[in-house]
């Protein structure tokens, strides 16, 4: 059993192509589900998590996506805006073009600038929250994949490093605050069996301990192929995989006998392939890992991410 | 090995394509194989074409670095030993050489020869922003993948250069990084930002008169005059390479528009990775680009279509225990226990039917694809991780094993690439 979702802020990180968005969005469908008020944020700009609720894009101010859950795409501009008006007390109406664009431009060039908007939105949702300005009970943040996540999370710290004075110095020690407590914050991994997403996993970890005062949360490994045969079953296969059986198999079945035991030899061998994986990753990462199933569905929606919400759900105890 | 080699006036097939490109860039959405593919493209030509090949590698799997011997090097590039290949059970007609991109050390490369003298390339490489700029500007690796395969390219030592593309949240960003660069240190912006130090007098001035313009009043008060000034020093410094880099950014886009230059897009069939790998071809075609193949990565093998293969699978599912005593009673393999033969008949008909639903999908997917170019490759799912060369050789025979698509594909892609074609 673990506690994930008793935190406020929790971060989900992963390589490309692992799933980090589907797992995002499963999480977020637990905790609502569980009768918490969460907040969805997206921060990369593809804006296709709200597919996973089958619902249309959104944009900087939440929407319902579904019972509970409250998506939104983070923004430079928009992030900017709300910024200056809170803190600076600049009200900026109508376009605030010029500035923003001189301030894309500084974000791009110095480091931190950009990140410490889109994990200062964050912190300070999370702290409206526990000041009872605002009502969120979780905030889930779709971050970063895991080579840029980093810089993200380490944002406060880059730019005070960076800057000596001013207002956002002063500001980077609350969301720091935030960002370190254990009770308050997690970043959490999706990673797949196979060797790059598990290296990838391996080194953020290392480098998340080492460079950064983040806690780290779980490991969700996502994709697990299902073992076809228990080792009891093992020999009656290789039995029925031989040429005696097949023979057998073919005459009461036709020729397609061969393929399918072909088919379930490439069961057997990529499920087998996957092991060495994972038990790099159980080897090298001591942190909670939960097992999501590879899903052998059509596409991805609304029914995968509850089919994964239940695998999450049963994987988190609950 | 082709039929098609040196036969038909079109590139037809991926290995013409290797044949007669100087440059192949492999590009597509995380985790679907790119470096991989890649690898084995490389290794591909080299042995069945001929030549000095490069494959240039952002980002390997340690195995397969390892495989291709860049293990512990730096920025140069290294020959895969033909001991290694032949031992691999290839036998390459020509040279495989590997290099990996070292975002750091290429950077330090471009300032020591673009800056105007050594005190200010060392002002530049000892600014704490150039650390920072260099290693966690996403667009900065993009950038330096373009610069390097630029200056490989014009070495004239490469008779093809195979480039894996750094990993982006947009896959075509590394496309606009040489302009985005040059417009960031040629921008006005850049001249407004920096424009109080040079009223100075000198670089790293003091900031003077700034209290009139509201700007750098917001700019100071949200990021301190320390910060603005570092800043200011930086590009003051960085400014002093502008002419080098817009130079250079204008000939590595030249570059890759060149018909010497071809674009291979790598996908899955899986919905995300192949609408993305479509958006990818559109946009290449449209930004007149030559987009040369499209592989589909680790496809399930074809027998999971098959209604015959099929029928049995259901059948296993349906009616395991009569299946299972007649192998029981003929006492094939040794097999006693009608029960446990029964199960695992049933296991491994639902098995099969998993995989079909998969298998459904890629298919239909595969059918959907509206515009493919003109090599449509299929690499199909092994059961292993490919991480030494014969793996690669083995996804190579894939690539050069590609069928032709439909000919209406192949009709709109050919129409399709006339439009774009410089005038």
């Amino acid at each position: 059993m673990i506690d994930l979702l008793d935190r406020r802020l929790l971060f989900i990180t992963g390589k490309g192509g692992v799933g980090k968005s589907t797992v995002t969005a499963a999480t977020a469908m637990v905790a609502a589900d569980q009768g918490k008020k969460v907040l969805l944020v997206e921060v990369d700009a593809k804006g296709n998590l709200t597919n996973l609720f089958e619902h249309e894009p959104v944009g900087f101010d939440p929407v319902q996506v579904y019972p509970g859950v409250f998506a939104m795409q983070l923004n430079t501009e928009a992030s900017l805006r709300e910024y200056l008006k809170l803190n600076l007390r600049i009200p900026m109406v109508g376009r605030i073009g010029p500035i923003a664009n001189v301030f894309d431009f500084v974000a791009n060039a110095a480091p931190g600038v950009k990140e410490i908007l889109t994990v200062g939105k964050v912190c300070w949702e999370v702290r409206e929250s526990i000041e009872g300005r605002a009502d969120w009970d979780l905030v889930i943040v779709d971050a970063a994949a895991t080579g840029h996540v980093l810089a993200q999370l380490d944002a406060p710290r880059t730019i005070r490093e960076l800057v000596q004075t001013g207002p956002i110095r002063g500001q980077t020690e609350w969301m720091m605050d935030i960002l370190s407590s254990p009770s308050l914050t997690a970043l959490n991994v999706v990673t797949a069996p196979e060797e790059m997403p598990v290296n990838e996993t391996i080194e953020l970890v290392a480098r998340a301990r080492e460079e950064t005062t983040v806690p780290l949360g779980a490991v969700i490994v996502n994709r697990v192929l299902p073992e076809p045969f228990t080792t009891e079953d093992e020999p009656v296969f290789a039995a029925l995989a031989g040429p005696e059986a097949t023979a057998v198999l073919r005459a009461e079945l036709g020729e397609g006998a061969s393929g399918v035991l072909d088919a379930a030899r490439l069961a057997v061998a990529l499920r087998r392939s996957r092991v060495p994986h994972l038990d790099a990753l159980r080897d090298a990462v001591d942190l909670p890992l939960l097992y999501l199933p590879f899903l052998f569905v059509r596409d991805h929606g609304l029914r995968v991410t509850r089919v994964v919400a239940e695998a999450l759900g049963a994987e988190l105890g609950l | 090995m082709s039929p098609d080699r040196g036969g038909g006036a079109r590139t037809a097939s991926l290995e013409s394509l290797l044949a007669s490109r100087e440059v192949l860039v492999f590009c597509g959405s995380g985790g679907v194989g790119k470096t991989s593919t890649a690898a084995a493209a490389g290794l591909a030509a080299a042995v069945h074409v001929g030549g000095r090949v490069l494959v240039l590698t952002i980002d390997p799997a340690k195995r397969l670095a390892d495989a291709l011997g860049l293990e512990g090097i730096g920025n140069e590039e290294r020959r895969v030993p033909d001991a290694v290949l032949r031992g691999a059970g290839v036998q390459p007609r020509g040279e495989l050489w590997a290099a990996m991109l070292d975002t750091k050390a290429s950077w330090d490369d471009l300032v020591l020869r673009h800056a105007p003298d050594e005190e200010t390339a060392r002002q530049i490489l000892d600014n704490r922003l150039y650390d920072n700029l260099t290693s966690r500007f996403v667009q900065s690796h993009d950038y330096i993948a373009m610069e390097r395969l630029y200056d490989l390219h014009s070495t004239g030592a490469w008779d093809l250069i195979v480039v894996d593309t750094p990993p982006t949240r947009n896959a075509l960003d590394f496309l606009d990084a040489p302009q985005r660069m040059a417009d960031f240190f040629g921008g006005r912006l850049l001249r407004w930002l920096t424009a109080p130090y040079r009223l100075g007098g000198r670089r790293g001035a003091r900031l003077v008169n700034i209290a009139s313009k509201p700007f750098y009043q917001i700019a100071d008060r949200i990021l301190g005059t320390q910060f603005l000034q570092d800043i200011a020093e930086f590009f003051l410094n960085f400014e002093t390479m502008y002419q080098g880099f817009v130079t250079r950014a204008r000939a590595v886009e030249r570059l890759m528009k060149d018909q010497r230059t071809a674009f291979a897009v790598v996908t899955t069939l899986e919905g995300a990775p192949l609408r993305e790998a479509q958006y990818f071809c559109s946009e290449l075609t449209g930004r007149g680009y030559h987009l040369g193949a499209l592989v589909l990565n680790r496809v399930l093998p074809e027998s999971f279509a098959d209604p015959g293969i099929a029928a049995a699978a259901d059948r296993l599912v349906s009616e395991p225990d009569e299946v299972a005593d007649r192998l029981v009673e003929l006492g094939v393999g040794g097999l006693t226990d009608p029960v446990a033969v029964a199960r695992v008949l049933r296991t491994i008909g639902t098995s099969f039917q998993d995989y079909a639903v998969v298998a459904t999908r890629e298919a239909e997917l595969r059918e959907q694809l509206a515009k493919a170019p003109e090599v449509l490759a299929t690499v199909p799912t092994f059961a292993d991780d490919v991480h030494d060369v014969s793996g690669l050789a083995r996804i190579g025979e894939c690539l050069l094993g590609a069928q032709l698509p439909s000919a209406r594909v192949r009709a709109d892609a050919r129409a399709g690439e006339a439009e774009h074609r410089p005038r």
